[in-house]
């Protein structure tokens, strides 16, 4: 049996609450870890970079559901809004991190923005995430019609700037942030090849 | 010589305010420079409470096992440190590989209870047992030339899972100016709070720099060479923009990445406020003589 009609054949019986329940429990899970010891000594370094990770997870799961479909028949295209939407979610409780309990001072939170790339970055992702989130209601996709398409193209640079950042912040040659942001190119790289295979 | 530094009190150390005050009566105007040392010695001593054992063993960076804080503490114990011996050689009189036993028998272990920075702005208090680095180096007998120390970490491929990837050029190097090596607060750890050193601490025997931020003081010591030639460092040689030779803890001189105004307690819990950092960690009143002339921002 060819594997795209049996992913989905299971996946039309997963309503997108279950994504969603699915998708904020290890956000709830990290709090409470953190709150009692469960995420080590230093527990706000471990969530915040955890959150980090899961929105860049969250984000490359987005950009994965449109190649899914056209290469491989398997659609998901039902809980695409709410991975972007968990997406969002976690770049903003990762962010709330850096700036209540890591940073703490406003002052220095702007100068960071200002002065360490890997964070302007990091904002400017961040930034662009927000148009996207706003008009993710059905409401919105109709109002804006070709044009919706277009400004949510906004969330390929946004994966981007998301993949720049965890380069950027990682001490040393690491591997780790190189896997994600070949996640993120390999992802958007399947898409630019599309339109010339249509063409011919 | 041993005990050549002795402010390593602890709270249990500081005089009960009853007979200070009444010491103080007692010397006033008689030494007053002195009274004044004994109670900043006293005030320094009650900020230094040392972490928990668990604090300081299950957060360490120790790339060769792995980049997460959590990976020295699950993958060290593969790290063979019996036997172990630590070749001294360059410009000394009597170069040789020093069997560990050899060289514990002929140091005086003390306890120094020391504020450790790291470089990523994480800070806690560590009461090591160990030896002057000076003892050793005069044990191996230092040559009229030499003018640096250079220190090497273990490596083994196999029991290193962290080496697989070349995070940092491999092994780790450090190195010390011959003036901050003979420094007395400059020390070669070999335990906590009296136990042998945990091996994601960098047993059995490691550097400790107080003043310095934490990758100077190099883990699992297996070579130290005096040099005349200020010798290569592993961070320095990733990304000399970032980390410089000295590496001294200095609130005014951020890394270009973040700031190191101020740092974060390991154990103070996810809701404590920052701690400002101190200039050279603290330790300003013991070593800022050794700089005196440079340009601490040029000399990172």
């Amino acid at each position: 049996m060819p594997l795209g009609p049996a992913i989905n054949g299971a996946a039309r019986r997963v309503p997108v609450w279950a994504v969603w329940i699915a998708g904020l429990a290890p956000a709830a899970w990290l709090f409470w870890q953190a709150a009692t010891g469960g995420l080590g000594v230093e527990p706000v370094e471990a969530l915040e970079h955890r959150l980090g990770e899961l929105a860049l997870q969250l984000l490359i799961a987005g950009l994965a559901v449109t190649p899914l479909r056209r290469h491989l028949g398997v659609n998901l295209m039902r809980f695409r809004r709410a991975l972007g939407l968990l997406a969002f979610t976690y770049v903003c409780l990762h962010l709330a991190v850096w700036l209540l309990l890591d940073v703490q001072t406003l002052a220095r939170v702007w100068e960071d923005v200002l002065k360490r790339p890997y964070i302007t970055v990091g904002m400017a992702g961040f930034l662009l995430l927000i148009p996207l989130a706003v008009t993710s209601n059905d409401w919105s996709v109709r109002r804006l019609g070709s044009r919706w398409r277009r400004l949510h193209r906004l969330s390929y640079l946004a994966a981007v700037l998301g993949g720049l950042h965890f380069l950027l912040l990682a001490k040393g040659f690491q591997l780790e942030p190189l896997l994600y942001a070949g996640a993120i190119l390999g992802l958007l790289a399947l898409r630019l090849r599309l339109p010339r295979r249509q063409a011919a | 010589m041993a005990y050549r530094w002795k402010t390593d009190l602890t709270e249990r150390d500081v005089t009960p305010e009853g007979a200070w005050l009444t010491r103080r009566g007692l010397m006033a105007g008689i030494a007053g420079a002195g009274i004044a040392t004994l109670a900043g010695r006293g005030r320094a001593a009650e900020a230094l409470e040392p972490n928990t054992w668990e604090e300081i063993t299950t957060y360490n960076n120790f790339y060769e096992f792995g980049t997460d804080k959590t990976d020295p503490a699950r993958h060290a114990g593969a790290m063979t440190i019996a036997p172990w011996s630590v070749r001294i050689d360059g410009l000394v009189d009597r170069p040789a590989d020093y069997a560990l036993e050899d060289i514990l028998s002929r140091m005086t272990i003390e306890e120094r209870i020391y504020r450790f920075r790291c470089v990523e702005a994480w800070s806690r208090v560590v009461p090591w047992n160990g030896f002057e680095l000076a003892d050793l180096l005069e044990m191996a007998g230092v040559q009229s030339g030499a003018r640096y120390v250079a220190f090497e970490t273990y490596l083994n491929r196999d029991e290193m899972p962290g080496v697989r990837f070349p995070v940092l050029d491999w092994p780790y190097v450090e190195g010390l100016r011959l003036d901050e090596a003979m420094h007395p607060l400059t020390i070669m750890a070999t335990g906590i709070y009296g136990r042998d050193l945990p091996k994601q601490n960098g047993a059995p025997l490691r550097l400790v720099v107080p003043w310095k931020y934490g990758f100077k003081s190099i883990k699992s010591v297996v070579r130290i060479t005096l040099t005349a030639e200020q010798p290569p460092t592993s961070w320095n040689k990733a990304n000399p923009r970032e980390y410089g030779f000295y590496s001294n803890v200095n609130p005014e001189v951020d890394h270009p990445r973040w700031s190191q105004a101020t740092e974060r307690r390991i154990g103070a819990g996810l809701f404590a406020r920052r701690e400002p950092t101190q200039m050279f960690n603290g330790y300003a009143e013991e070593v800022a003589g050794l700089y005196e002339g440079m340009d601490l921002t040029k000399f990172y």
